[in-house]
């Protein structure tokens, strides 16, 4: 298939979005473009049909009846002064040109490669306690951003993702990020409301996991329980074993 | 998809999920973009869409329909060199040569959003740019010289 033959649809608006997504099949959603170009464009990626989602109003923050409902093509760097940890976290992703062009949906739905690390909102969106609401096939739901992300992202199109609009004490720990490095290697999410703790990580698994033996005890010493970081092109299962811990006792610092 | 490129209309007939680079490039003939890495991580495909500084090589070109979008052929002349490339060539901000078209409008863009940036807020904003020569403290005397200079 050359490129030229992709059926490219731009929507302009949710209504338009949700028909031309279907249930998902042969579809390739490009909302920032900053994951899927360079692979349609190499030829490694040739869905039958491309969604440009930029163009269907989908890209708006709103606070009402007690949550705040962040739009999939919100841009990340529309984060970056808002509610931690969520706003430290849009911090370290890529850089400024790439912030200002990755969408909210896109980074929910990245999937770590052999090459780098993706995904730095999904710790954090899960310490929010954040629900998503998705189309497919079977229509619309919402659930919590950890079920949805173990069932199967790639037949779902993201609308929005929402959260509380609570005042609580939250942290984001991350390795540190040399200059001309685009990935954060390892970063650690923690947020404390009402007293309940929940505790993420993204960087350890293909997508960003609970740290629910950690929220239990609140000893870093847990952070590997039921976990086997991974080798990747940016860093070793090795240095990702020994750093999480740390990560993870400076976020509990950063809530107690 | 029409485009207006340095302020000249232009109608494209690439395919809308080529990249902005390949058709600035392959295309319409612009070769200041530079296709370095092809996956947004260096910087050097970086132009101005409707002002802002965006990846090329990361944005399809049927995403930016009717957008204005400005490259280094639309800064100066060599006659006429813009404030920015003028702080380059004077504090030798540039080596090679590759990295310096994304740099200089990635400048441009950081000069017209914080005319009073500090050290630490250009580290920033040029945080995605890589020069392989490693030039980067003669980069950033300019870049400092260029924002000292317009504010």
């Amino acid at each position: 298939v050359a490129l030229r033959d992709v059926n490219v649809v731009v929507p302009t608006s949710a209504g338009e979005a949700l028909a031309a997504f279907g249930d998902g099949e042969g579809v390739t959603v490009v909302a920032g473009g900053t994951i899927v170009l360079p692979e349609l464009v190499a030829g490694r990626l040739r869905p039958e049909r491309a969604l440009l989602l930029g163009r269907a109003g989908l890209d708006r923050i709103t606070r009402a009846k007690g949550r705040v409902t962040i739009g999939a093509a919100t841009p990340v760097s529309a984060l970056e002064d808002g509610d931690e940890p969520l706003a430290t976290a849009a911090r370290h992703v890529g850089d400024l040109e790439v912030r200002a062009q990755a969408t909210v949906g896109g980074n929910l739905c990245a999937e770590a490669s052999a090459d780098a690390p993706r995904g730095d909102l999904q710790a954090a969106l899960i310490v929010l306690g954040a629900e998503v609401r998705s189309a497919g096939g079977g229509g619309e739901r919402t659930e919590p951003v950890e079920q949805f992300l173990s069932g199967d992202v790639r037949r779902r199109l993201v609308l929005d993702v929402s959260y509380e609009d609570v005042p609580r004490h939250a942290a984001y720990a991350a390795s540190w990020r040399p200059h001309a490095h685009h990935y954060t290697i390892l970063a650690v999410a923690a947020a404390r409301q009402d007293g309940e703790l929940r505790v993420a990580a993204t960087g350890v698994a293909p997508r960003a996991v609970r740290l629910t033996a950690v929220e239990r005890s609140g000893d870093p010493a847990d952070a590997l329980t039921g976990l086997e970081p991974r080798d990747d092109a940016v860093a070793s299962a090795w240095y990702r074993t020994r750093v999480l811990p740390k990560l993870v006792a400076r976020a509990l610092e950063g809530v107690a | 998809v029409n485009l207006t490129v340095n302020g000249v209309e232009r109608e494209v007939d690439s395919p809308a999920l080529q990249s902005l680079l390949h058709v600035l490039r392959e295309e319409l003939g612009i070769t200041s973009p530079k296709a370095g890495c092809q996956q947004g991580g260096c910087g050097a495909c970086t132009v101005l869409v409707d002002g802002e500084p965006r990846r090329s090589c990361l944005i399809p070109v049927g995403a930016v329909d009717g957008a204005s979008i400005t490259t280094v052929e639309g800064l100066g002349t060599p006659e006429r060199l813009s404030p920015v490339q003028a702080a380059f060539h004077e504090h030798y901000g540039a080596q090679c040569g590759f990295c310096t078209p994304g740099f200089l409008l990635a400048t441009h863009a950081l000069i017209e959003r914080s005319p009073g940036a500090d050290r630490a807020a250009i580290e920033d904003a040029l945080a995605g740019h890589a020069c392989r020569c490693t030039g980067y403290v003669k980069i950033l005397e300019a870049v400092e010289a260029a924002v000292g200079g317009a504010s």
